[in-house]
């Protein structure tokens, strides 16, 4: 255990810092004033696709979990914008690092990672949720084409995106597992129908795709025809570090302790209510956990274990959080779309429903024990099913 | 920086669990328990060959010197196998109380021997920490004690005692007027009622050092509750990998895997939690009381969590003595409340921050 910082390290947080400080008038409440320049600036300086290599439009850093770290806590202290994290930049960019041809990496990343393009990610289908590898939306060879037909759910940013990439079945014959292939196709492809899809937040943050005949070369595959499981779960580790992420729930529980410490019932602050009060210190130590366990995670090699349940507790931790801040506002808290009463916007209630999706998507919280119970502790497969 | 054990302290964690497999294997636990035995003077002299004793003390006074992230590495390991041994009191509780404020003829006189384990000392802190229960409390004047201390630890064949007056000033004294054992859900750790009436007592310097040593022994309570639920865990997952119902082995039912899965996924980050608190304890000493608290208090309510839930993946053979379960079950029950339970410990954490008008 050594938590502090060599005098390099050092002087990067003070570069960090100096960065942020000049920079400070490009951003507002949090966001950017313009984002692609924004954009372009924190990968110019090295704060977004720092490790990305510099021929496909990063910066070219070598990966060093520290100075992420570093960079990630100094943009928290500052309330500054992180670069852009759509699904093409969290999910696509690393699988194309990872499996992707030369072509593919030359042609997608630069522009994606400079926000010219946005993605969405077409996997989960009606009847493929949490059997995923259960998906039917089929792709028929037609010469040099695939020809797809099918749909998909839970797609977000599908009405924005000019690009999907999307898990289709193109080996009809083969098991499960090994009929799948991962494509990339433009949006605008004849034949593609995006309806959106309105959740309990009022809003649609997702959408549903149909998929009619929708022609696309061969030459989109990533990763190799047939390897579309295997590409599709890099990609998933990927999200799953990003949904548990517990810079994310600390900032949250620092606002949520302001809310306590500003809203008052009958002239006494929320903060004055013992029960409230412990509450909060009991989410507080759970956030702490889960902030020590993120350090651990990235320094430690017997984390395995402490890294598979970042997912399932960060998510839940953040309901959590959530919940609090409704209970705290009492009535007030039920208050939603607009109004002269409603507080932050309504966030709180949204970020309690839309968490609520958060849990279930991305591998479901049931999913998640499944894994830690059987690759963490060893415990036996659930038995197969035999078909009569 | 590197959030993970050292090399040194990895070794350590191996060499302690190791000779308490030999030391304190169940048997020996069950034989402590059913005797209603006092001390386990051949566990505390197995593991002073190690030098577990003077683990805190400055090797000036013959000890390793060592921080609380390798005591709380102890406090696990002991937890692990619920053994009967002195260690918080004597072992961290003690030597921490005499180097905070001891002179240093009190120092000399009692560290080397502490470090040893050829001396015993037994502490009494429990009322300005936990609040005073059937006005018990300890008043001190002119170098003598009068009153009553409750939930004393690891007095049994002390050679000195630690004891807190109601002020929270500290005292040294080599005899109390009697000590009465308080028995409790936890037989791996006896508890002693003190009383003292005029008893000499030699006075520490320092206000200061109660609150040090609250936060060193909440740590060291979470991180025996750590151990503890660990090995709760460990062996549900091992009796549901073993255990066959319905033509299956229980642990391939969700219902039951899920279980397992719920206890690891508390623990784990919790685990960071705990070695976080001890690091603070020694580096930041400004975030320590904070951290502290919230590792007693989250150890707390996961080792309650964990406790239930392995009994119960264990079915009703988990209730039974002969299976023994129930000395980890009770050795994190008594974890939780001694010197405050969860509630009160997380007053304390709320006021550290400015959070209570």
């Amino acid at each position: 255990m050594d938590l502090t910082l060599t005098p390099e390290l050092t002087a990067f947080r003070d570069e960090v810092r100096a960065f942020l400080a000049a920079h400070a008038d490009q951003h507002e409440g949090g966001a950017p004033k313009d984002p692609k320049a924004w954009q372009k600036l924190l990968i110019d300086n090295g704060y977004a696709a720092r490790t990305i290599p510099k021929a496909y439009g990063g910066y070219g850093a070598e990966p060093d979990i520290l100075k992420s770290r570093i960079i990630a806590e100094a943009f928290i202290e500052a309330n500054a914008p992180r670069g852009m994290a759509g699904q093409g930049i969290s999910m696509l960019v690393p699988t194309l690092l990872e499996v992707g041809s030369e072509e593919q990496k030359t042609r997608w990343i630069g522009p994606t990672l400079r926000g010219e393009i946005i993605w969405c990610q077409g996997y989960s289908e009606p009847g493929a949720g949490s059997d995923l590898a259960n998906l039917q939306t089929k792709a028929v060879e037609d010469g040099d084409d695939f020809l797809i037909s099918g749909s998909k759910i839970w797609t977000s940013t599908a009405m924005q995106a000019q690009m999907i990439f999307c898990l289709v079945r193109t080996e009809p014959k083969a098991a499960k597992h090994e009929g799948i292939s991962y494509i990339l196709f433009p949006m605008s492809t004849p034949g593609i129908e995006v309806r959106p899809l309105k959740s309990m937040t009022g809003q649609a943050e997702f959408n549903e795709v149909f998929f009619t005949d929708v022609r696309v070369p061969k030459a989109n595959v990533v990763g190799g025809r047939g390897r579309g499981w295997f590409v599709a779960n890099t990609t998933l580790k990927h999200e799953r570090g990003m949904l548990g992420d517990p810079n994310a729930t600390e900032a949250r529980l620092k606002s949520l302790i302001e809310l306590m410490r500003r809203e008052t019932v009958d002239g006494q602050r929320i903060i004055d209510n013992p029960i409230f009060r412990d509450r909060l210190m009991q989410l507080q130590a759970r956030v702490l956990s889960m902030k020590f366990n993120g350090l651990r995670t990235m320094t430690d090699d017997t984390a395995g274990l402490a890294r598979m349940v970042v997912k399932l507790q960060g998510c839940e931790l953040n309901h959590q959080v959530a919940a609090l801040a409704i209970d705290a506002l009492g009535e007030l808290g039920i208050l939603y779309h607009d109004g002269p009463h409603l507080r932050a916007k309504g966030n709180w209630q949204r970020n309690y429903m839309f968490d609520l999706g958060l849990i279930i998507g991305g591998g479901t919280a049931q999913i998640q024990k499944n894994i830690i119970s059987e690759r963490g502790l060893g415990m036996p497969r659930e038995p197969k099913v035999v078909e009569a | 920086m590197r959030f993970a054990l050292s090399e040194d302290q990895t070794l350590l964690q191996d060499s302690l669990s190791r000779t308490l497999a030999d030391l304190s294997p169940l048997e020996r636990v069950r034989r402590f328990a059913d005797e209603n035995q006092a001390a386990a003077p051949d566990i505390w002299a197995g593991l002073s060959e190690l030098g577990l004793p003077g683990l805190l003390v400055p090797e000036e006074y013959g000890g390793l010197g060592l921080g609380l992230v390798e005591a709380a590495l102890a406090a696990e390991a002991l937890g692990r196998v619920v053994a009967p041994t002195p260690f918080l009191g004597s072992a961290v509780l003690a030597p921490l109380a005499l180097m905070l404020a001891g002179t240093d003829e009190q120092k000399s006189r009692w560290l080397p021997k502490l470090a040893s384990g050829e001396a015993i000392a037994g502490v009494a802190i429990s009322e300005p920490i936990a609040g005073a229960r059937e006005n018990a409390g300890v008043a001190a004047a002119n170098g003598r004690v009068t009153g009553t201390a409750l939930f004393a630890l690891d007095t049994a064949g002390a050679d000195l005692l630690i004891v807190a007056d109601r002020t929270g000033g500290l005292h040294l004294t080599q005899l109390a007027h009697s000590a009465e054992p308080m028995p409790s859900i936890d037989a791996t750790r006896p508890l002693c009622q003190l009383t003292f009436s005029d008893t000499p007592a030699e006075p520490l310097a320092s206000n200061q050092a109660l609150e040090r040593l609250r936060d060193a022994a909440w740590v060291m309570l979470a991180a025996d509750t750590l151990g503890a639920a660990q090995s709760m865990l460990d062996k549900a997952v091992a009796y549901a990998k073993e255990r066959k119902q319905f033509g299956r082995t229980i642990g391939s039912f969700q219902a039951v895997k899920h279980l397992c899965a719920e206890m690891a996924a508390e623990l784990e980050p919790a685990r960071a939690l705990v070695w976080y608190a001890a690091y603070a304890f020694d580096k930041a000493p400004d975030e320590a009381p904070l951290m502290a608290a919230h590792a007693k208090a989250h150890l707390s309510e996961i080792g309650r969590f964990v406790a239930r839930t392995s009994t119960e993946v264990h079915g009703g053979i988990g209730m039974t003595d002969l299976l023994g379960l129930h000395y980890w079950f009770k050795r994190i029950g008594q974890n939780r409340q001694l010197l405050g339970g969860p509630e009160r410990v997380r007053e304390t954490a709320a006021r550290l921050q400015g959070l209570i008008a």
